[in-house]
């Protein structure tokens, strides 16, 4: 190991490097540096975010006003996308479902992930540990790239004949292969670009395991790691061990639509009146089981990073260390085991027996528990609390209570009985996306506020702030919450008319769940315009904003507040050691309310 | 995770009379795996008349031929407590998989509704 | 700060970061591979068993060159053998011989990539040809001598033939479902020795013809894809390992150490290959 040698920051050292600053092209496009990989990966995904964001307006506004012109960008859509797909600015069924099977699979795999894990895990992760770098700089690179070409193809499927995939995030077969006659199509350039994507994990994971085992500084035991950081490493393992059986599925998927084999279309298929000339006898379950074998756990790898997130916000605003720091370590490793043994509970309707079904039911009923155990210790954090309501610790508070709903609808879901009515209906949206948008997204904006003075030496504004998370937590609520009611009523899921055909007229008419429609998208465009402060903000603070003070401006403990601001290649002028666990905050005796995990007694 | 003491100097220096051992070893190991595939393939003559045994013994003989290579040419056999970790918990989810995904094959409500009373 | 433990072991580990790299990547792999197995069990419990002659009707068995696909097990072993060798001589200091053990290694895998390509184009050249009487039969074609890939009934109407001269297989014991008893024929034409008869069918004849390709039955898409996949494998490893082979001195010379981890994590992943090798061969070709 080197000795500890103070020197001026951004000099390589060690072998005979030239002491030259990189060019524009090695410094921000093909850098082996976490932190610009993690920045990268950030506005990379912001920009998809965004792009979701904006498909689910225009499934909104169709499902408010079936039949309508989108407005401003209803003629956009029709010269880009053609004719077929959206006459006279408006939404064709196979658009929607094409844009409805985008969103999901943007929001998942092109967003959220890649913020959660690839941006504050790449730029934080090794800071918290007090390493250089990652263990794998140019793998680490190859991971962006992957990902940023994986995105880049999916988002090209819309351009080219017949359209984006349209079955789904979960491209279940045979509709999957069967959905568009054209030989090169929407749903194949979507599973080449899931390939690329699940290359990008696999040796992202590779590279944060193997960072957090090998490179943590002395004195950082794992049980002084903070929370964060066990969050990381656990979703590590999930990607690693879980996409693997997907990217199988999407090779074989692939096949059937290239190929013309068939892995996934049985025997006997007929499809509009007519046999295709396929060999038949494989077997649609099987795509199921190996596509849900990953996207379970890859709903733990959306919630993980963010509660790790919301975890050092809580400690570091209430100046108290995070109450069962040894439960929150026991229950994210549990979460991490079970979370391999609960898929099938997405398969309920699929014609199980009764004894697999009972496994399913139990297991997932097991990972609620340690959900909840991590939940109680946040909410227990606050207790006693000297709390300091600044924009980051309020998206990590109104964190608590969303996921809490949003963990609680899961459970009729997880219940076979119950789940055979509530299955692909708005119950299931609601649910999900109250984990996914006032749940993680809200511990991506809390993280972005929290971390931005360390990536760039400037707060960024609370008051535009506050707007931004009081405008948003009423308006996700107001968007999901009367999804419940609507799906509790009998609405299915993926109905590009938002139900009318069974809603409008008929036995079954039911006027005021049509309406919720119009409430619902009022709220998605009350959305959209709560996101404009935080958009402002963001750019804006980046160059106007308050300057820090110093280096820690929110009085933190972990590594990550003791390096320069923003940190160097290299990150620690001096080799860290950890003398204590990560958050010694309001410590009796000590001259301050904080004591930095680096600062020996 | 492992607390093992280990000298850092250890793995980076070859023990002369060591490696010749283990290069025996490996030939050793070489010769075995090639006798495990003649005798996998002359198996197949011998008809066994269960399914079930033909797969064992063809995946009994495969295992071992496994473990050898696993065992002394990945050098598993003297490996550290991560990476026994690892691959222990990759074997349970694999298992995991397999098996359960297999079983949901097999279970399916026409042989439940057998065993289950129903009050008309 | 350089990064630390690239080259020495971690302390509490005992490893250095790139042996942590490879075993993490070979466990994920084993769980692509997992699937596929995993994929193979569902497609074949759940089909019926393969019927002679017409092999795409169910599961067939005994279409696959066992005398190849042994050697080539053999050949991987060998080169697993040698990949370990060579990482020993580096620990030796004797450099030209760990690059006598890695050219023989590389050519072991591009050995087995060449055979692969005869195996597959013997597939490709296969035919499974219905009759409209309801019969089927299984065998190369005959067109003027050679034999072509991927004809279907188009084709054939394309050349305007009007007959079609194929060297129909005598199928193997494996080729019967079990508890089916093999015809007279079959049993007289075993006798004599003969693998192949040609025949003649007349065009008009047929219902359908195809090739033995992935399209024609869940067995040849499975086949296909996992041999396919694990020979991307042996390709991929063929490059890094003759890269190491030919393009390695100047690296071993500055960075000895260094170097010979780098050959020991290469061959961790072969190893790995022969390990999938191992199973894939029995399952696919045996059972």
């Amino acid at each position: 190991m080197q000795t500890a040698t103070t020197h001026a920051p951004g000099h390589a050292h060690g072998d005979a490097h030239a002491h030259h600053e990189p060019g524009f092209w090695q410094k921000y496009i093909f850098s082996t540096d976490h932190k610009m990989i993690g920045i990268q990966y950030g506005i990379t995904s912001l920009l998809f975010l965004f792009f979701g964001f904006m498909l689910m307006l225009a499934m909104r506004y169709q499902l408010a006003h079936p039949g309508q012109p989108i407005p401003f960008v209803g003629g956009l859509m029709e010269k880009s996308l053609g004719e077929d797909m959206a006459k006279g600015g408006v939404m064709q069924a196979d658009l929607y479902n094409a844009f409805g099977a985008m969103h999901g699979t943007i929001m998942v795999f092109l967003a959220i992930v890649p913020l959660l894990f690839g941006a504050f895990g790449n730029y934080v992760t090794p800071l918290q540990i007090g390493a250089p770098d990652m263990a794998f700089p140019r793998l680490n690179m190859a991971s962006y790239h992957l990902f940023f070409w994986g995105g880049a193809v999916m988002l090209s499927s819309f351009f080219i004949p017949g359209g984006a995939a349209k079955s789904g995030w979960t491209s279940y077969s045979p509709l999957a292969t069967m959905a568009d006659s054209n030989f090169i199509n929407g749903q194949t350039l979507w599973l080449v670009g899931m390939v690329l994507l699940i290359t990008s994990s696999l040796l992202g994971a590779v590279n944060f395991i193997a960072t957090i085992i090998q490179l943590r500084a002395k004195g950082m035991t794992w049980m002084r790691l903070p929370f964060f950081v066990w969050a990381q490493f656990v979703t590590a393992f999930l990607l690693l061990l879980a996409f693997p059986p997907l990217e199988a599925a999407g090779l074989m998927q692939l096949a059937d639509n290239v190929l013309k084999t068939s892995f996934f279309l049985p025997t006997g298929l007929v499809v509009n009146g007519s046999q295709p000339d396929i060999s038949g006898g494989g077997s649609p379950l099987l795509w199921q089981h190996l596509f849900w074998f990953l996207a379970h756990p890859e709903v733990y790898v959306l919630i993980l990073p963010a509660m790790g997130i919301v975890a050092e916000i809580i400690a570091n605003n209430t100046r108290k260390p995070l109450w069962g720091y040894k439960s929150l370590v026991y229950a994210v490793l549990s979460i991490g085991f079970l979370a391999f043994i609960v898929w099938a509970h997405h398969m309920y309707l699929t014609g199980m027996g009764t004894k697999i079904a009972t496994f399913f039911q139990t297991t997932t009923m097991m990972i609620s528990i340690p959900s909840v155990i991590i939940l109680t210790a946040l909410f227990i954090s606050l207790w006693g609390g000297s709390i300091r309501f600044n924009t980051p610790m309020l998206f990590a508070l109104s964190f608590l209570p969303m996921f809490g709903i949003g963990g609680l609808t899961g459970l009729p879901l997880g219940f076979n009985a119950s789940d055979i009515y509530l299955h692909d209906s708005y119950y299931v949206i609601g649910h999900f996306h109250y984990v996914v948008a006032p749940g993680t997204i809200f511990g991506i904006f809390a993280g972005i506020y929290f971390w931005f003075p360390k990536a760039t030496g400037r707060m960024m504004n609370e008051t535009l702030g506050k707007l931004h998370w009081f405008g948003s937590l009423v308006c996700m609520n107001g968007i999901f919450m009367p999804m419940f009611i609507q799906g509790l009523r009998g609405m299915s899921r993926r109905m590009y008319d938002g139900g009318a055909t069974y809603f409008g007229s008929g036995v079954g008419a039911d006027p005021g769940i049509l309406r919720l429609n119009n409430a619902i998208t009022a709220a998605a465009i009350g959305l959209a315009v709560f996101q404009l402060p935080f958009i402002f903000n963001f750019f804006w603070s980046i160059w106007n904003g308050k300057k820090t003070e110093s280096d820690n401006p929110w009085d933190a403990t972990t590594l990550d507040w003791q390096t320069p601001t923003p940190p160097p290649h290299g990150n620690f002028a001096i080799e860290p050691v950890a003398h204590r666990g990560p958050y010694e905050y309001s410590v009796p005796g000590a001259k301050k309310d904080f004591t930095p995990q680096g600062q020996a007694s | 995770m492992s607390e093992s003491t280990h000298s850092a100097a250890a793995d980076g220096h070859d023990h002369g009379h060591d490696l010749a051992s283990h290069k025996k070893v490996y030939w050793a190991v070489g010769i075995a795996l090639l006798v495990g595939t003649v005798v996998t393939v002359l198996a197949r003559e011998w008809e066994f008349h269960s399914v079930a045994l033909t797969i064992a013994v063809a995946l009994f003989i495969a295992s071992i031929k496994a473990f050898l290579v696993a065992g002394y040419f990945m050098h598993l056999i003297s490996e550290k407590k991560t990476v026994y970790l690892t691959l222990v918990t990759t074997a349970v989810f694999f298992v995991g998989m397999v098996g359960l995904i297999l079983w949901s094959d097999g279970d399916l409500p026409r042989d439940s509704a057998k065993k289950t009373h129903y009050v008309p | 700060m350089e990064i630390p433990y690239t080259v020495k072991p971690r302390p509490d580990t005992g490893l250095y970061n790139a042996k942590v790299g490879i075993w993490l990547f070979l466990a994920s792999e084993v769980m692509l591979f997992g699937a596929f197995f995993s994929a193979y069990i569902l497609l074949r419990v759940g089909a019926p068993e393969g019927f002679w002659p017409d092999v795409a009707t169910g599961w067939p068995h005994g279409l696959l060159n066992i005398p190849i696909g042994t050697f080539n097990t053999a050949v991987l072993i060998a080169s697993s053998v040698t990949v370990v060798m060579a990482w020993a001589a580096l620990k030796e200091n004797n450099f030209p011989k760990f690059q006598k053990f890695m050219v023989f290694t590389v050519a072991c895998a591009l050995g087995f990539l060449t055979i692969k390509t005869f195996e597959y184009n013997e597939k490709f050249t296969h035919y499974v040809i219905r009759l409209k009487d309801g019969s089927a039969v299984t065998g190369h074609l005959n067109i003027d001598g050679h034999s072509p890939r991927f004809w279907t009934l188009k084709d054939v109407e394309e050349k305007k033939l009007e007959a079609l001269k194929v060297e129909v297989d005598v199928p193997n014991k494996f080729r019967f479902p079990v508890g089916m008893k093999m015809p007279e024929a079959v049993h007289e034409a075993h006798k004599a020795g003969k693998h192949h008869e040609e025949k003649e069918f007349k065009v008009a004849d047929i219902a359908s013809l195809k090739a033995f390709v992935p399209s024609t039955a869940t067995f040849f898409a499975i086949y296909f894809t996992m041999t396919f996949l694990h020979g991307l494998h042996v390709l991929a490893g063929a490059l890094v390992l003759g890269y190491f082979a030919f393009l390695g001195r100047k690296f071993w010379q500055q960075h000895p150490e260094q170097f010979t981890n780098r050959i020991e994590v290469a061959g961790l992943f072969w190893h790995f290959v022969d390990l999938v090798w191992i199973f894939l061969f029995p399952v696919v070709y045996l059972l």
